[in-house]
């Protein structure tokens, strides 16, 4: 069977080396005027104030024998991969140890996680990383309640977690209130203006949705940075308490943690209680996440991303379906936000910007719409990429967006494929189980 | 009375160059039904490919400023209208029957692209240009020595955009692409089906679309004299409101809005505050959808199921 098929390519081989040619040489063409004034003019300030250009024609070559290279190495992937849409089949035998894999690789993940802190006790950079990347997977649990699972994009997510590290930061520097205080707070507060965003954009849908929530993320960034005497404005909030262990702080004195357990101190012992509390935060978003979803307001979520006229049609209430949506997905923001304040000890607006909203999203995304374990691993992925180009410093936006363009080109659908419905109709029963079975990770 | 006649000035100045944006978000919106949202950064591209041809022909020693302009106008009309097509050819023709959410994302993530690789091709510092063109007229002194000002800068803003909108609807209403385009608009399959290239329409679309915002690019720059790289978000946001209030798919519409959207911003910053004049843009795009989801010109969307 295999035989025939080979045959054809084969024989298309001999006249693509002229076709490909074609195409990168256009390729090229487009590329040197796209890139002419660009990157082969460079504008700088002169020495007396004035504009003055220097020209950069060897790195303009450069861009554009990349480009001519690069198109021709696409071209032949694309004709070694073979046309796109062909199913590839899968063994059983393999497919099964897949399905064991992947319903193992949830539990060991979450094992390998509660060790982090023990096996890497000596590299602050790694533990530290472990909060940032836990952080981002709380935020994309959190999300994903909104966009996975009630089909509501959201690109104004950050305000929320802007909201929830305002509320701490604030309530903690001007009343002394303690953290543990605090965090359920900064969540009412944040679920408050997610409701509160909700409300206008009740009939609003699709793109129009995301729209208004990008203008309310913008709206509550330019208030926080023109509010000066409440927030400081762009000088942000500083000097925001650490976190106690019920009461008792983590710090090298008398009365500390350390002194009262009868051990050394170390500022690690800080680092590690974080890296649990922000643990337990995500655990906590992904268990009541996993909760909700067996409970009616959970099902009228998934069948209002489904369908939203047949939800009305069924007498779904849309107006609260949506608004708990909003405002569950706004608390959990707002707890990451908290702890984001805790962690940094100081905050300011430029760590609310839109980028951090796309970022969430993208990982939600990728993540596959509403699969818990996926949006784990892409946060994972996202942000340890993040940091394996921290070297490249003012190129890392810019793989990001590449990133983001080439994996919407390449899966559209996130990593981890369409999260279904929780419950189906009998005929729909066939769908393999490592898809239905997702919702434990 | 003469404060507020110069700021009706300035808005409309403003609003013109919002307009002209809010063109290109309408028309991709009307045929795709997505929010292209790298034309704002399409529109700092422009703005960056002007601020560099006035550069060159400056130097090259070409003192004749109508000649400049009109050739600044050419050049970065011409490459920022490539811009746009390859936008399209690389981040949206792959996903055009993808699921909904994915050709948005790869949209913001085009828009982090540009204004990366502007970024880094051209530095992050603010391009400050000298004037290049000077003089006005004065309109209108009034008595407590406040004078109404009419600077040639705004009269050429407003001129070529009424120029280049004449051109434009022209274009569509009376062309074969202007037809296409509407056909493709009405129902794609069907336009493919009676002979309409689809696939070259659409990226026309994304071409005249770019090539009005270098248009507005090029005005940003005579009119404020700088360029930046980070310019692109906001003012993609503003004139996106533009396109809403004027009633996404509408042409007129989009004029109309970013009009509206200028005007608003400059009296809000003149009588209110000028610190918030972007959250009274977003407020009203808000307020907007939710009272009159339409548009002012826009036609209501009929609910399928």
């Amino acid at each position: 069977m295999t035989a025939p098929a080979a045959e054809p390519k084969l024989a298309s081989r001999a006249p693509d080396v002229a076709f490909i040619f074609k195409k990168a040489l256009i390729s090229a063409l487009v590329a040197l005027v796209l890139f002419s004034l660009m990157i082969g003019i460079r504008t700088e300030a002169g020495p007396a104030g004035q504009l003055i250009y220097l020209t950069r024609f060897g790195e303009l070559a450069a861009v554009v024998a990349a480009v001519f290279g690069g198109s021709i190495v696409v071209e032949l992937l694309r004709q070694w991969w073979g046309p796109v849409g062909t199913i590839r089949i899968v063994p059983p035998s393999v497919q099964r140890t897949l399905a064991v894999a992947r319903r193992a690789i949830a539990p060991v993940l979450l094992i390998f996680t509660f060790l982090v802190p023990v096996i890497f006790y000596d590299q602050r950079y790694i533990l530290d990383l472990g909060i940032l990347v836990l952080t981002y997977v709380m935020l994309g649990w959190g999300l994903n309640v909104v966009v996975g699972l009630a089909g509501l994009l959201d690109l104004g997510y950050v305000a929320f977690y802007a909201v929830g590290a305002y509320s701490y930061a604030l309530l903690a520097t001007n009343f002394g209130l303690s953290f543990w205080v605090c965090l359920p707070m900064a969540g009412i507060l944040a679920a408050f203006w997610g409701v509160l965003l909700g409300f206008p954009v009740l009939r609003l849908r699709g793109d129009y949705l995301a729209i208004v929530t990008l203008a309310f993320g913008e709206i509550i960034r330019l208030v926080i940075i023109n509010w000066q005497s409440l927030t400081g404005g762009p000088n942000g909030v500083s000097s925001i308490p650490r976190p106690s262990f019920f009461g008792i702080p983590l710090t090298p004195g008398d009365d500390g943690l350390a002194a009262k357990l009868g051990i050394e101190f170390s500022p690690t012992h800080r680092i590690v209680f974080l890296f649990y509390i922000i643990l337990a935060l995500a655990l906590l978003t992904n268990w009541v996440t996993i909760r909700l979803r067996r409970l009616p307001i959970g099902r009228a979520w998934e069948a209002l991303r489904e369908d939203e006229v047949a939800c009305r049609a069924l007498g779904i209430n849309t107006t609260t379906t949506k608004l708990t949506a909003f405002a569950t997905g706004a608390m959990f923001g707002g707890f990451a936000g908290a702890f984001f304040a805790t962690r940094q000890g100081f905050i300011s607006p430029e760590s609310f910007t839109f980028q951090e909203s796309a970022l969430v999203l993208a990982i939600v995304v990728l993540g596959g719409m509403g699969s818990q374990l996926g949006v784990a691993l892409a946060a994972l992925t996202m942000i340890g990429g993040f940091e394996l180009f921290r070297g490249l410093d003012q190129y890392r936006m810019l793989v990001f967006g590449l990133a983001m363009v080439l994996l919407m080109i390449w899966r559209p659908r996130g990593l981890i494929g369409h999260r279904a419905p929780t419950v189906f109709l009998q005929h729909s029963q066939a769908i393999s189980s490592d898809l239905v079975k997702e919702g434990h990770g | 009375m003469d404060y507020f006649a110069q700021q009706l000035i300035n808005g409309i100045v403003l609003g013109s160059i919002y307009g002209l944006i809010a063109i290109g978000y309408t028309m991709v919106y009307g045929i795709v039904g997505m929010i292209n949202f790298a034309h704002g950064d399409i529109f700092m591209i422009g703005g960056f490919i002007a601020l560099i041809t006035f550069l060159i022909l400056v130097s090259i020693g070409l003192t004749v400023v109508p000649v400049i302009l009109l050739i600044v106008l050419l050049v970065s009309m011409a490459i920022t209208a490539l811009y746009g097509w390859t936008v399209e050819r690389i981040a949206y023709r792959p996903l055009r029957h993808s699921f909904r959410l994915a050709p948005m994302l790869s949209a913001i993530g085009m828009s982090f692209v540009l204004t990366n690789y502007s970024q880094i091709a051209q530095g992050a510092r603010v391009k400050p240009v000298p004037p290049i063109i000077t003089g006005g007229y004065t309109l209108h002194e009034g008595s407590g020595g406040f004078v109404v000002q009419l600077s040639n800068v705004q009269i050429i803003v407003v001129v070529t955009t009424i120029v280049l909108l004449a051109i434009f609807t022209w274009l569509v209403a009376r062309t074969r692409l202007g037809r296409d385009m509407r056909a493709c608009e009405q129902d794609q399959t069907m336009a493919g089906l009676l002979g309409v290239d689809v696939d070259r329409t659409i990226s026309m679309t994304f071409v005249i679309g770019a090539a009005l915002a270098a248009v507005a690019g090029m005005m940003y720059l005579l009119y404020y004299g700088l360029v930046d790289f980070f310019m692109g978000f906001v003012a993609g946001i503003k004139a996106f409101t533009a396109a809403v209030l004027g009633g996404i798919g509408s042409l007129p519409g989009a004029m109309l809005g970013g009009l509206l959207i200028g005007l608003i911003e400059t009296l809000w910053s003149a009588y209110f505050s000028v610190e918030y004049k972007d959250v009274a843009a977003f407020s009203i795009l808000i307020i907007v959808l939710i009272f009159l989801p339409t548009g002012l010109l826009g036609r209501p969307e009929v609910e399928k199921v």
